[in-house]
């Protein structure tokens, strides 16, 4: 069987690290170098630096007990707005649950991300530009969804991509090979995106699966498939134009595997990541810091200060403040108003349902 | 008007539709050039085009998804399961996910899906193609659960069920497709979700049904006639929501009941039928309300199926029982 090793040994080979940045700050692959203005490229780091802002003050206020549900996004800044900031308005996003930075820099208003996460119902009323679903709990449900949303785009021949984002556990589900399978078998516009972290709360890479990159699952589904440096946003910015221009062009979806990493939990429901991360792996990881990195990348441009640092995050911490505020001034959910949201009619049982709970909410 | 099979009414319904609004599409494993294993989209294709009705690859989740996707993009899709014992392949999109979001979007997104599926026993089919599912979906919020027992009514409710702005599962008897014809309109109507159809008056007893029980449950008010018990058959159409309102207008009028299903007994809709009866009617009863299901077992394919089946027998058993109470 030296001849199917061989294959796949071939097959593997074939997904090298797409990598533009070093962890200096370097270029190191020239021709890949997407065009990017000055604006544009401080635009990125902007974005990334007020993401770690938020980031940091979400945890915080979530340990107050002021925000409800929370996935930290530390590290994984690069991966995250990389592949967003190389989408336009008209596409449609399908994010996981920790993927909530990408629909703010979509436009959702960032009190309405707080909503999202108590569970309140106008943290799910997107603003209508906004094509995108919430957050996706369920892993993997987002890719068969993001099928049917780029085979509609396809149907309605619009310029336009359905994007999607799920983690490393993820790429095991069912969900994510029939999603792909079925964007693939009909040529629609999809780009899924396997944020690649290392662990699924708290299950290594290697035991997901056998397959040395995530990215080869893209061969199976007879898609594009690519392995990108998720800690330099230069690299995830280009794979991700490349993948859109593709799909806009008619050639198909693309799956675009990021290795990355999350500095902090899971989510801050209990997960303690101490029991199955180490230092020595932390500390590894720290080095190759999505911010630091384009940091270097732009000081060495004389694009970017500590004063203009200084301003971003002096800026996001006083959006974050007013954001929370709104927040708390949206009205208590009530059960009637749940009761309401769940058909476009009421049915005779959630009638009578409906006015027991104003009798007990008129109380 | 023209005579027509329940299976041919619902393709002329799945027509109706194609040709009503551009925005409805019709998938599924088969239901492209061959027309679906029941031939429920036989000639849709070719009618319609390919972008309007077409294959999908094998994958009962991948379908849910591309239904949910499809809805987002402002379709109105009519995925075809191709047997309803496949509904756990496609369970977290119907249960887990278009059911839920209209109400995750505080009222902002719906999913006007229509899953239309074959289900129910008596035709000898392999393992996991006869189950009677339908009160797994019925328990589940935010979705609705219809199912025609003529060709008549299975026109005017799939109707309804594509025009409905909230996903439905529509669930199609193997047994009733081609079981017998009826007159069906050419021209389009449609029959309100949600209402119940009295079946055959009668003042001794109420049996409350739904799809293929239904025509057992008429078959044993016939032969009960001939005893002179008059039997009061009504067919629920829609088990979720239910029309408890003309369940109960009849029972008080009766005093006796009995629920029939052809699923397995526990926790099922006759026991919420049942539960319900007490709730509303206690007072107004003369006998215990009495069930008719199959037994609590795996379905017994296919040697077995016709004894485990509830028939008219086990039905006028039951009936005779709460009248003689």
């Amino acid at each position: 069987m030296t001849i199917l090793k061989h294959v796949l040994e071939s097959v593997e080979n074939q997904f090298e690290t797409f990598q533009i940045l070093n962890e200096d700050g370097k270029i190191v692959n020239k021709a890949d170098m997407p065009e990017l203005s000055d604006e544009e490229l401080k635009e990125l780091m902007r974005r990334m630096v007020y993401t770690r802002v938020l980031d940091q003050r979400s945890i915080a206020l979530n340990r107050q007990g002021r925000l409800g549900f929370y996935a930290p996004t530390a590290g994984q800044e690069a991966s995250q707005l990389g592949s967003h900031f190389a989408l336009e308005k008209e596409d449609y996003l399908l994010p996981g649950y920790r993927d909530v930075p990408q629909l703010i820099w979509q436009g959702l208003p960032l009190h309405q991300a707080f909503l999202w996460s108590r569970g309140h119902f106008a943290g799910g009323q997107f603003p209508e530009d906004v094509r995108a679903l919430f957050p996706q709990i369920i892993i993997g449900a987002q890719y068969v969804q993001a099928a049917g949303v780029a085979l509609g785009i396809k149907k309605r021949g619009k310029q336009a991509v359905a994007v999607t984002w799920t983690g490393d556990g993820g790429t095991s589900q069912g969900d994510f090979y029939e999603g792909m399978n079925f964007a693939g078998a009909y040529k629609a516009p999809a780009i899924f995106i396997a944020q690649n972290n290392g662990f699924a709360i708290s299950v290594p890479r290697e035991k997901q699966s056998s397959a040395k990159t995530l990215a080869q699952k893209a061969i199976a589904a007879g898609i594009e498939g690519i392995q990108v440096d998720g800690m330099d946003v230069l690299a995830v910015y280009a794979a991700t134009k490349h993948a859109r221009n593709r799909a806009i062009n008619g050639e198909g979806p693309t799956l675009i595997e990021t290795l990355t990493y999350r500095y902090g939990p899971h989510t801050m429901s209990g997960d303690d990541p101490t029991r199955y991360r180490s230092d020595e792996l932390n500390s590894e990881w720290e080095k190759k810091d999505p911010l630091i990195r384009f940091r270097k990348f732009l000081e060495g441009k004389k694009l970017w200060s500590e004063e203009e640092e200084a301003k971003v995050i002096e800026d996001a911490k006083n959006d974050i403040k007013e954001a929370i505020k709104k927040a708390d001034q949206a009205p208590k959910q009530k059960v009637t108003d749940l009761i309401g949201f769940m058909y476009e009619e009421l049915p005779v049982n959630l009638q009578a349902q409906m006015e027991e709970y104003q009798a007990k909410e008129s109380k | 008007m023209a005579q027509m099979t329940m299976i041919q009414a619902i393709t002329d319904a799945m027509r109706n539709e194609l040709k009503n609004d551009e925005n409805v599409l019709v998938f599924g494993e088969d239901v492209g050039q061959n027309g679906g294993v029941f031939r429920a989209t036989e000639g849709l294709q070719k009618e319609f085009g390919e972008d309007r009705v077409f294959d999908t690859p094998l994958a009962e989740s991948g379908i849910g998804g591309l239904a949910i996707g499809l809805a987002l993009e402002g379709y109105r899709p009519v995925p075809e399961i191709q047997f309803f014992g496949f509904l756990f392949e496609v369970m977290d999109s119907v249960a887990g996910q278009m059911n839920r979001i209209r109400f995750r979007t505080g009222g902002t997104k719906n999913q006007p899906i229509t899953v239309r599926a074959p289900f129910g026993g008596g035709v000898h089919t392999p393992e996991m193609h006869a189950d009677s599912l339908e009160g797994l979906i019925a328990q589940t919020p935010g979705i609705k659960v219809v199912i025609p027992s003529t060709p008549y009514e299975a026109k005017g409710l799939l109707i309804s069920s594509i025009r409905d702005n909230d996903p439905v599962v529509f669930l199609e008897h193997m047994k009733l497709y081609r079981s017998f014809r009826e007159e069906v309109p050419e021209e389009e109507y449609t029959i309100e979700l949600g209402k119940a159809a009295v079946k055959r008056e009668g003042k001794d007893v109420t049996v409350v049904a739904y799809g293929a029980m239904v025509h057992s449950s008429l078959k044993a008010a016939e032969e009960l006639e001939k005893e002179g018990i008059d039997v009061e058959v009504i067919d629920l159409r829609t088990v979720s929501p239910v029309d408890y309102e003309t369940v109960m207008e009849s029972v008080k009028k009766t005093g006796r009941a009995v629920v029939v299903q052809e699923a397995q007994r526990q926790a099922g809709i006759a026991a919420n039928i049942v539960a319900e009866i007490q709730e509303r009617a206690i007072l107004h009863l003369e006998a215990p309300v009495l069930r008719v299901t199959a037994a609590d077992t795996i379905y017994p394919f296919s040697e077995a199926e016709d004894v485990w089946l509830p028939n008219h027998q086990d039905i006028v058993e039951k009936i005779k029982a709460v009248v003689n109470f």
